[in-house]
């Protein structure tokens, strides 16, 4: 299972089983946004603050 | 016997081998696992697309070309569509079109439409400057709402109750805000029962549908509305078919609003809508729909 640590609080963050690249997922410990860059090795890295013209 | 047979769907993969579909996308959200995870169920020849990492060559096109489509799954509006105009200017087929993303992405272009097809709304007005803006929102009477034409999850709404919000949040905007905030899209505030509806249109196919509810004015689950099933009655079929018309059609996501004196109106259309609450509440496999619809697109083009 990769491992990596949070940028934010440095907690260690394991990605659950079938996490992608590209995916965004929550650190547990500080609750920051983090998007997962690379899965092997594991990255992550903050994810991008929302912008005005984000949406569906 | 009939699980052992090929479904024609499958039949027409196979017939197809050569398909190659592009996705374009900026985050891998749930919808996106799922629209990915159908392609591969399915064994569809696709590539993620990632829209920060792509660039377009105007002279050089053909590492495009080789998309039988895209399908366009931006959360950036204007990511997503550029790159449709683009793909649509070298012939590659798009779901959905740069021409439904034009429509649908902006609240003033969808309200044209709308009005040129007949289709009920709420009323709205606009206007492009503060002064102009407030002499229509008198005119309208109290309370209003006030929405930027592009945006979603329900952002930057405003609900304006008096003379004294008027004038506020027009100067905010018209300071603080980009340049499009000056285009003033004014809406009738409507007494909705505490619901809107959110359907899903799948080309001509209305395919499921669901209430959102919430005790704020904005019922967008995106802002914490929760959903529940919605039955596909024939006035909301006829709407919605109505409604994809007028854009051009496509993979839509129509929002629908019980008015107090005009029954069902359209409240907003989405081109690359999202379905995490929709899909496990219906139990409608949405994303393989999705999938589908953008292999017949594909499988359109491939023949061509």
């Amino acid at each position: 299972m990769s491992t990596v640590n949070c940028p934010e609080c440095e907690a260690p963050i394991e990605f659950a089983e079938g996490t992608e690249a590209g995916e965004i997922i929550v650190c547990p410990d500080c609750g920051v946004d983090l998007e997962v860059t690379s899965i092997e090795p594991a990255a992550v890295q903050l994810a991008p603050m929302e912008q005005e013209d984000w949406g569906e | 016997m009939d699980c052992l047979l090929p479904s024609a769907f499958s039949w027409m993969i196979l017939m197809q081998k050569r398909l190659k579909v592009g996705v374009l996308y900026s985050r891998v959200r749930v919808e996106e696992k799922w629209i990915f995870g159908a392609m591969e169920k399915r064994g569809i020849d696709y590539e993620r697309l990632d829209d920060r990492a792509i660039s377009f060559d105007l002279e050089n096109p053909d590492p495009w070309k080789q998309y039988d489509a895209v399908l366009e799954r931006s959360i950036s509006y204007n990511s997503g569509l550029y790159a449709l105009r683009l793909l649509n200017a070298f012939g590659v087929p798009t779901v959905n079109t740069a021409s439904v993303a034009e429509i649908c992405g902006d609240k003033l272009m969808t309200s044209a439409v709308l009005a040129r097809d007949g289709v009920p709304q709420p009323r709205n007005v606009t206007a492009f400057s503060t002064e102009a803006a407030l002499d229509a929102i008198e005119a309208f009477g109290y309370p209003v709402v006030l929405k930027p034409v592009v945006g979603s999850w329900g952002r930057l709404l405003a609900k304006i109750n008096d003379r004294d919000a008027a004038e506020a949040v027009l100067e905010h905007k018209s300071t603080l805000g980009s340049v499009q905030h000056s285009v003033f899209y004014i809406q009738e505030f409507i007494e909705k029962p505490g619901r809107d509806l959110r359907i899903i249109m799948i080309g001509d196919k209305v395919l499921t549908g669901m209430y959102r509810s919430s005790e704020h004015w904005i019922t967008n689950t995106a802002r914490g509305g929760s959903g529940e099933l919605c039955p596909i009655t024939p006035e909301i079929e006829d709407i919605c078919l109505r409604a994809s018309k007028a854009v051009g059609g496509g993979l839509l996501g129509v929002d629908l609003v019980e008015h107090p004196e005009k029954g069902l109106v359209v409240n907003e259309i989405n081109h690359t809508m999202e379905f995490h609450t929709m899909q496990p509440l219906s139990g409608i496999d949405i994303a393989g729909e999705i999938v589908e619809y953008v292999v017949k697109t594909a499988t359109q083009n491939n023949k061509e």
